[in-house]
């Protein structure tokens, strides 16, 4: 669910490039609210491949091939998405020999989209029905807003909310903010104590627009024809001074998330908060044993006060790639995965999936108090995050691009060399410059 | 890194030092005190450079996920042993035995790919050298360019190619492309051209033999160091192979070690478990290959002192 960035992207653009360029061949890459196909069952039994990155997404697929002798389903695992996945998916299209599904993060939807990977599944048996099953904004992510088309079903979501770690901030006689001005005035006391109030990943750019996104604010949006890009919202501006206030009063840490000395940092009581989306709770409780029940989770902090925003990070749908020769069958077994309490339980249990589902709430999974939070049920917070994120927020057609260039941007500023908002000021006009590189049309 | 070049100035230390070999071994190297020991400097520092992740790998190797940050990271923990028999346990439990699977996978695609590798490359190398055809030059010149072309710019290309003729997402489609090296071909044949007598082939052929039976009874004999070379150096490309088998494979069962432990640290942030096992599965992965080297090294270092005395 989590992007990476590293050496391998830089490799993945070289290969992108060739394989864009083929496509464009191609041509009908640019074409706009396509009508829904008709959706035809097939005759006599069919198998379908599945690639995915979720553990143990094999053996929630047994459950289904037990049921259903005439649809069997095999699965096949690899790397995350950005790690490798999404590029072969496209070299797979390109060469007419894709798997029928794949799991694809929301923010790279719009890039299968516009180079035509997916398939409209809006008229498949079920498909239009099964909006009410899904939280409202993970449904948008996956319609585009296009009448009469859904080209994928959504299966986890990453709302997000605040970890912190509650005898500290206790212990300490400070409040626990529930505003992001009282988050800077609490990062100015916990520092005078010798520690920080968390840490700024430069690389985790998709955090950083889960925070715009909590703002109100917009980096993409798409008329049905052109691309408008927006990276410097005047939302998008206000999260950028404001992290840009803490970094130059060296009141965060800059740490490379996920890393030992991230995990460490946090083990040894140096991060008193984290902001981060419901996924992260294993993330904490694994790297962190040591601060074993003395964390909890609160929601974000409001940009207004009495606000109720929240913002989402990670994420990802269950999609048809272009090219199945089952659309009918697969979409069937793509709405089986995302809603079926029993799959649902099996792929939170061994993939920590957060299902997209509205039914996500009734998992027992999610019922009962979670001992390294202090007994909390911290899943009725990320419930209520989930219901609070803004529904049209839109994710860009390259974003690996946008993220790499915003990334270097912000580990520019992090090292004192310009700021967040120069960084998103490149980023925007180095998106512009590869959507017209890949004749994407951008308005102006 | 060549063995042809390490032959070559063997053999001139060979003739130049027959003179006054006896006196100087006798007496000891002429080189000064500062000189030797800026030397052993230097190397001491490469060693720890080069050994310094090894060394890390093996006791990471020996924690559990939680003791990874919260310890020395040098050094091991009280109950070391235990956990890392608790970890190597996991490792070829976790997934139904995934691992294990990985590992038999590599073992054959370097295993195999390189034997084969080796006796195509060793006879292209021998027949460029040994024989005399029009277009010889350039077909080795060609083979040569090979040697510039990264084999990551071939992956997308070979992609498409073994997709229009269905073999992606099997074993072929990593077992074929490793079968050719221009690097072997090039080292074959400049050792052949080196430690392969014209005239010995000639008695051969006075002798009845046929052209294949001579080059395996006769040639590779010969030519035994440069093979092992060629070998090692294929088993470890083959081995390290990363991004073919990432766009190839979408079938874990298919993966060799390198790619599944790729696919494992991908998804470390969603099963942090998995932590533990990408690192003991690292230092396991790595034995193969410090076997075949210590196991070969004998041959190979035996062979270039034979060369070394012609």
């Amino acid at each position: 669910m989590r992007a990476h960035y590293g050496k391998v992207t830089a490799a993945f653009a070289m290969i992108s490039a060739l394989a864009l360029s083929g496509c464009s061949a191609g041509g009908d890459s640019t074409e706009a609210g396509a009508e829904a196909a008709p959706c035809e069952a097939s005759e006599g039994p069919v198998t379908l491949n599945f690639t995915t990155w979720v553990p143990g997404m094999d053996k929630v697929v047994e459950l289904w091939n037990a049921e259903n002798p005439d649809i069997q389903v095999q699965v096949q695992t690899g790397p995350n998405g950005n790690s490798g996945t999404y590029q072969n998916f496209f070299n797979q299209i390109q060469a007419g020999n894709a798997p029928d599904l794949g799991q694809v993060e929301y923010d790279a939807l719009p890039n299968f989209r516009v180079q035509d990977g997916l398939e409209n599944i809006a008229g498949c048996e079920g498909v239009a029905d099964a909006q009410d099953k899904f939280v409202d904004w993970t449904w948008g992510q996956v319609t585009f807003g296009e009448e009469g088309s859904v080209y994928a079903v959504p299966q986890d979501s990453g709302p997000m909310a605040m970890y912190y770690r509650a005898d500290l901030f206790e212990a300490a006689g400070i409040e626990v903010p529930t505003t992001w001005e009282e988050y800077a005035a609490a990062a100015e006391q916990i520092k005078a104590q010798g520690s920080y109030i968390t840490n700024f990943p430069k690389q985790d750019v998709n955090w950083f627009a889960g925070l715009v996104w909590q703002n109100g604010g917009q980096w993409f949006a798409n008329d049905g024809e052109n691309w408008d890009v927006n990276l410097t919202s005047p939302e998008s501006e206000e999260v950028a001074t404001y992290w840009q206030d803490l970094l130059s009063k060296d009141l965060v840490s800059t740490l490379p998330s996920f890393s030992d000395e991230w995990n460490a940092s946090f083990n040894e009581g140096q991060q008193w908060t984290w902001v981060s989306a419901v996924w992260g709770a294993t993330t904490l409780s694994d790297g962190a044993p040591d601060t074993a029940g003395k964390w909890a989770v609160a929601p974000m902090p409001q940009w207004e006060d009495g606000g109720e925003t929240a913002g989402n990070w990670g994420g990802s749908s269950t999609a048809v790639l272009k090219g199945s020769d089952h659309p009918a069958e697969a979409a069937k077994f793509a709405l089986w995965l995302n809603t079926d309490p029993e799959a649902l339980a099996l792929a939170n249990e061994l993939g920590g999936i957060y299902p997209a589902a509205k039914s996500a709430t009734e998992l027992e999974a999610f019922a009962g108090g979670v001992d390294y939070y202090g007994g909390q049920n911290i899943y009725e917070v990320f419930a209520d995050a989930s219901s609070n994120v803004d529904p049209d927020f839109t994710w860009g057609p390259t974003m690996t691009q946008t993220y790499t260039d915003v990334s270097d941007g912000f580990g520019a500023a992090i090292g004192g060399s310009g700021t967040l908002m120069d960084a998103l000021e490149n980023g925007q006009q180095k998106t512009i410059d590869s959507l017209k590189a890949q004749s994407i049309p951008v308005a102006e | 890194m060549t063995a042809a070049p390490a032959t070559a100035s063997k053999r001139r230390r060979g003739g130049s030092s027959t003179a006054h070999g006896a006196r100087n071994r006798a007496r000891g190297p002429r080189q000064s005190i500062m000189s030797r020991s800026a030397a052993m400097l230097i190397m001491g520092v490469f060693t720890l450079y080069f050994l310094t992740p090894i060394w890390w790998l093996l006791t990471t190797s020996t924690k559990t996920g939680g003791e990874i940050t919260s310890t020395a990271p040098l050094w091991f923990t009280a109950d070391s042993a235990e956990t890392f028999l608790a970890n190597l346990g996991r490792l070829f439990t976790y997934g139904d035995g995934l691992f294990g699977r990985w590992l038999l996978n590599s073992a054959l695609y370097a295993g195999v790919g390189a034997l084969i590798g080796t006796i195509i490359a060793a006879m292209c190398g021998y027949a460029l050298a040994k024989y005399e055809f029009r277009g010889r030059e350039a077909i080795f010149n060609i083979v040569l360019s090979g040697v510039l072309v990264p084999a990551t710019a071939l992956a997308l290309p070979l992609f498409l190619i073994f997709s229009r003729v269905e073999l992606t997402n099997t074993m072929w489609a990593v077992f074929l492309p490793s079968l050719v090296s221009p690097f072997g071909v090039y080292l074959a044949r400049i050792y052949a051209a080196a430690s392969v007598p014209g005239e010995l082939l000639e008695a051969a052929r006075l002798d009845g033999s046929g052209e294949i039976r001579t080059f395996f009874t006769v040639s590779t004999r010969l030519m035994a160091p440069a093979l092992v070379t060629i070998f090692l150096f294929q088993f470890v490309a083959i081995w390290n192979n990363f991004f073919l088998p990432l766009i190839m494979l979408r079938d874990q069962a298919l993966f060799p070690v390198t790619l599944g432990l790729y696919a494992w640290n991908s998804q470390i942030s969603q099963i942090p478990e998995l932590r533990s096992l990408v690192i003991v599965g690292a230092l396991v992965s790595i034995l193969p290959l410090i076997i075949a080297f210590l196991a070969l090294q004998r041959f190979w270092s035996s062979g270039l002192g034979a060369g070394g005395v012609k």
